[in-house]
């Protein structure tokens, strides 16, 4: 295709996506009499109905029943995949990684937001320094993992090759042998959460420092005049005042991880056993073609990530209640 | 609740508190210490950027044999690798920056569109079973993506949509559809029913409002929307890669980037300057809509 070929499907796009939305307002607003009200409801309700349920409801209705058959969604095998995913041992290792995911990210990079924005809170240099960790949340993944890969990058230990990651190089520098450190297992999970946790910590700290930043002065000068040490302060104030947001960014990082592709897809593309269940999925799906496994892990993904969404909902209504 | 009661009593104290010599000292010392702590975890956070930003400018053998740190001893800077990503080569990067800016805008503007449509209707209209509506769209943000996505794509595959940038288009829209209609909700519902009313006496119909009185007033919650959704289209990977991964003609910067990856992991002249090509815009729109980004960062944090 040629750029003026991709620039005619644009401007098709544009003219008869304005043509339907033109369409849906002129005739709205010729509606009259009794039902006027309702026919417009209509009106503007209807692309949006249709996109969601042709394109989202229906799909994962779907996906749901072919996750109860084979892997060319032609025979029903009842909840085999199912069985599959708990016991073929492949798999469970990647239910365990997603697990170590799910547990350590949201706790680091909560930690450290927290920490940072309690340390940068009120000083001079504020702005610029939240600026600092807060950029990654505008990289992609894909940029991230290839930002983190080139820090982990390794060169085989041998005559004048010198190491170009830095993690390596620090290794070289304080007299140890530089390591292939991605294909360290089970250590790698942990190198492919680090990038992870240098993305999340940026959402934490702007989310917590705005909570921390809502805590009453007067508490705070009260609690100071009661001779309250920065660590006391820290633990018997800051912390109790900001829970609900706290909980809001921890469950919103689990959230997340359990979604996590890009980055384990980027790093590693799964393999030296660093597959999450969202990996898994895609690799199921489109690259071994397996449609039944690749659809009950959907599934598992979607099981999993409701109970954590609905008691983050009911937290976020608290914070903003406030 | 006791320690705000000892706040009036205990307002002469505060300035002997404050500038008592042992406090300050304490003061300064702890904060030397917070402010060690602090440019730590800050310098941990910005020398992986740094590093590979320096290197996109150091030259090919310079990158493949010495660690950019080296580069203090040595500066020789080029732009060859940039050239070199964009535009040379079978598959020059600038084709994919371009389907990357055509794939976002219309997957940015249609759910804006549509969205603030139905938010109007679900804010200002009456109709039967809309407060169950409403809940059902609310609901569907919990909806991982990953579920839908096999079904989409035999529908793209049999209605010979596939592999064009209509998929990509379509899908972006409907996924941003529910966190869309449900944030422009909440941001119309604010707005005084009075303001409606006079619009209404005026003989204003639905239609009317929407366009001249609503969506003015909507510009701060849409461009808050506008930013998430811009670098979530941007940076999405998944979506790309399913729908649009095949082709050349329709990928867009992160599938090839991902791709370079894996295909030339050890060419770092280019991952390095392929990286920043398709982590440019984004930075730019970021910094200079941070204030938008924030907004619609923290009630869009359960989508995809």
């Amino acid at each position: 295709m040629t750029l003026l070929d991709k620039l005619g499907q644009l401007v098709v796009a544009i003219v008869v996506f304005a043509a339907i939305i033109g369409l849906v307002l002129f005739v709205a607003d010729r509606a009259r009499g009794r039902r006027a009200e309702l026919w417009q409801s209509i009106l503007f309700l209807a692309p949006s109905a249709l996109l969601l349920i042709v394109g989202l409801i229906w799909p994962a209705l779907r996906t749901i029943y072919q996750s109860f058959f084979d892997r060319t969604s032609t025979n029903f095998t009842g909840v085999s995949n199912y069985l599959t995913i708990f016991t073929q041992p492949e798999l469970l290792l990647v239910l365990r990684n997603t697990a170590l995911w799910v547990v350590i990210t949201p706790i680091l990079a909560t930690a450290i937001g927290l920490v940072y924005a309690v340390l940068v809170d009120r000083t001079r240099f504020e702005s610029f320094a939240k600026a600092l960790i807060f950029l990654p949340m505008a990289i992609s993944f894909v940029g991230a993992s290839i930002i983190w890969k080139f820090v982990y990058e390794y060169r085989p230990n041998q005559g004048n090759i010198q190491q170009i990651g830095l993690i390596n190089q620090f290794l070289v520098w304080i007299g140890l042998e530089p390591v292939n450190l991605l294909l360290q297992q089970p250590w790698n999970n942990l190198l492919l959460i680090m990038v992870m946790i240098w993305i999340q910590a940026g959402f934490a700290m702007t989310i917590l420092s705005a909570a921390i930043k809502a805590i009453p002065d007067d508490i705070t000068e009260a609690a100071r005049l009661d001779g309250c040490g920065n660590v006391r302060m820290f633990f018997s104030i800051t912390l109790p005042s900001i829970r609900p947001a706290l909980v809001v960014v921890l469950t919103t990082i689990s959230i997340g991880v359990l979604k996590v592709f890009d980055i384990v897809r980027t790093m590693t593309g799964g393999q030296f056993n660093t597959s999450v269940i969202a990996n898994e999925f895609y690799s199921q799906s489109f690259r071994i073609n397996d449609y039944g496994i690749g659809a009950a892990l959907a599934v598992l993904l979607f099981v999993l990530v409701v109970p954590i969404v609905v008691y983050n909902i009911r937290q976020m209504r608290k914070v903003n209640a406030r | 609740m006791t320690v705000i009661e000892d706040v009036a009593g205990a307002k002469p104290d505060l300035a002997a508190a404050a500038t008592s010599p042992s406090a300050a000292a304490k003061n300064q010392l702890s904060s030397r210490w917070a402010s060690a702590a602090a440019l730590v975890i800050a310098v941990l956070w910005t020398i992986p950027t740094f590093g590979l930003f320096l290197s996109s400018f150091r030259p090919e053998r310079a990158v493949k044999t010495t660690g950019w740190w080296t580069f203090f001893g040595d500066w020789s800077v080029t732009f060859s690798n940039y050239t070199a990503v964009l535009f040379r080569g079978g598959q020059p990067l600038i084709n994919y920056f371009v389907n990357s800016i055509l794939i976002t805008l219309p997957a940015v503007v249609i759910p804006i569109v549509l969205a603030s449509v139905a938010a109007y209707a679900f804010a200002w209209m009456k109709f039967p079973f809309k407060d169950t509506l409403f809940v059902a769209v609310f609901a569907l943000q919990i909806v991982p993506l990953q579920v839908a996505l096999i079904p989409l794509l035999q529908i793209y595959e049999t209605t010979g949509l596939g592999g064009t940038f209509w998929t990509v288009w379509i899908s972006h829209s409907i996924f941003a559809l529910p966190l869309a209609i449900f944030l422009l909700h909440n941001s119309m519902h604010e707005i005084p029913a009075e303001l409606i009313e006079a619009a209404r006496v005026d003989g204003a119909g639905h239609v009317r409002i929407f366009l001249q009185v609503m969506l003015p007033l909507m510009k701060p919650a849409i461009a808050a929307f506008a930013v998430f959704q811009f670098l979530w289209v941007w940076n999405d990977l998944l979506v790309a890669l399913v729908f649009a991964g095949g082709t050349a003609d329709v990928a867009p910067l992160t599938v090839r980037i991902a791709e370079l990856s894996g295909t030339r992991g050890t060419d770092w002249h280019l991952l390095s300057a392929g990286a920043f090509v398709s982590i440019i815009i984004p930075l730019v729109v970021f910094l200079s809509l941070q204030r938008f980004f924030v907004r619609g960062l923290l009630a869009g944090s359960v989508k995809g």
